[in-house]
């Protein structure tokens, strides 16, 4: 067993080591959805951090493992492993992601849309605040993981994404509908995000530091309530986050976003941290490893 | 009728026909790279070729598996204007991303690199 585990392992690794270089992100957000698709056969890794200490509550920290894959050029598909520990309380495992992107527009447009389905199977620990649904709120953030643990969430996340690029900005909108397939009502949210890199020309020396290799934006996104209850309606969290992306030459990228809660209902403050790495042509790479 | 449908056949078959590079419309094809030639743009395209294209197409532009080389007569021929449609747009089919989200000038300076190969 331990012989068949190792194999396999041993092989992703040296994919991994000894990969050439390609660039991960997509438009510097971490909530909001651009058009850009993964490269088909690449593989991005992520690690996602989202930490906090809500008010009469204790200091988290979520941390999100992204598997994203391009399997067309019009097809991404993602797998999240989600997990949080909670100060003074416990470390759990709080389920699974996956979600699925279909580009619906062969060619650029003004507006390019595309199409995002996700499944959820997540208890109520967690808290990486992906999307910010129905009436999301702070209280949410609140409950002990011994009992948050026990609220089972299986639910069916769509969203349009809509995106343009224009003249170095990318403006991005994502409308978003939930529902949880046992119970709830189907619950929206939105997100926004306009970024942009801090030079459009690159510059002509291989660098670190170059402004091309920074993009800054800021997104805004929250809770619109229910099919019964649609709106900005009290209640609902709101937050405004600027963000920064740091695209390394060696194929790693860096990102933070401080995010200000902008409602009574919203966690004042959040941290939110990632690094990512692009494995191109992996599927390939790793057939070769294998033979 | 008959002959229309031959043509077209024909026209599907020939080789520049299925190229993205082919599909660029007149008018974006005729645009004009305002990086023509200037050495800062190549070395600035070179590197950019590096991180986005090389991984597909190889370091050397020869091409690699399903992605065609660069290092050819159809791209030193086309319109600058052509190549910088295809880096807009891709060819999604044939598994060639849209580079959309590069600055327009970074798509130039691409081109720029791509014409002296």
């Amino acid at each position: 067993m331990y012989t068949k585990a190792v194999g396999p392992a041993c092989c992703f690794m040296l994919t991994l080591i000894g990969a050439p270089v390609a660039s991960a992100g997509e438009g510097g957000y971490f909530i909001t959805y651009s058009h850009q698709m993964e490269e088909p056969d690449n593989l991005e890794i992520s690690l996602i951090t989202t930490t906090s200490q809500p008010d009469s509550g204790h200091r988290f920290l979520n941390t999100l493992t992204e598997f994203e894959y391009g399997l067309k050029g019009w097809w991404t598909t993602e797998v999240y492993l989600n997990g949080q520990t909670t100060g003074s309380e416990s470390t759990l495992f709080t389920g699974y992601r996956w979600e699925n992107r279909f580009r619906l527009l062969p060619r650029e447009h003004w507006i390019n849309p595309v199409l995002y389905v996700e499944w959820e199977h997540i208890n109520g620990a967690d808290k990486s605040l992906l999307e910010v649904v129905g009436f999301d709120a702070i209280g949410d953030l609140l409950n002990p993981n011994s009992e948050a643990r026990r609220e089972k969430e299986r639910e069916v996340e769509a969203k349009l994404i809509l995106s343009s690029n224009v003249k170095g900005w990318n403006i991005s909108e994502n409308f978003v509908a939930e529902k949880n397939i046992s119970h709830a009502p189907f619950e929206f949210g939105y997100a926004m995000g306009v970024s942009r890199p801090l030079a459009l020309e690159a510059s002509p020396k291989p660098c670190s530091f170059c402004r091309e290799n920074f993009r800054a934006g800021i997104e805004f996104y929250g809770g619109l309530g229910t099919h019964e209850h649609f709106g900005f309606q009290p209640g609902t969290s709101h937050y405004v986050a600027p963000t920064l992306a740091w695209q390394l030459p060696n194929g790693v990228t860096l990102q933070i976003s401080p995010g200000f809660g902008v409602t009574r209902s919203s966690d004042g403050f959040l941290l939110r941290v990632a690094a990512s790495y692009e494995i191109p042509q992996f599927a390939r790479s790793l057939r070769r490893m294998l033979r | 009728m008959q002959l229309l449908l031959f043509l077209a056949a024909l026209l599907a078959a020939s080789p520049h026909a299925r190229t993205p590079v082919s599909k660029a419309p007149v008018r974006t094809a005729s645009l004009q790279n305002p990086y023509d030639s200037q050495d800062t743009a190549i070395r600035a395209g070179a590197k950019l070729f590096q991180r986005h294209c090389a991984s597909c197409h190889g370091q050397d532009a020869a091409g690699r598996n399903q992605a065609p080389a660069l290092a050819s007569t159809e791209v030193r021929n086309a319109p600058p204007g052509a190549l910088f449609w295809v880096l807009r747009n891709g060819s999604l089919r044939h598994g060639m991303p849209s580079f959309s989200h590069l600055p327009e000038q970074q798509r130039w300076q691409i081109v720029t690199y791509l014409k002296t190969l």
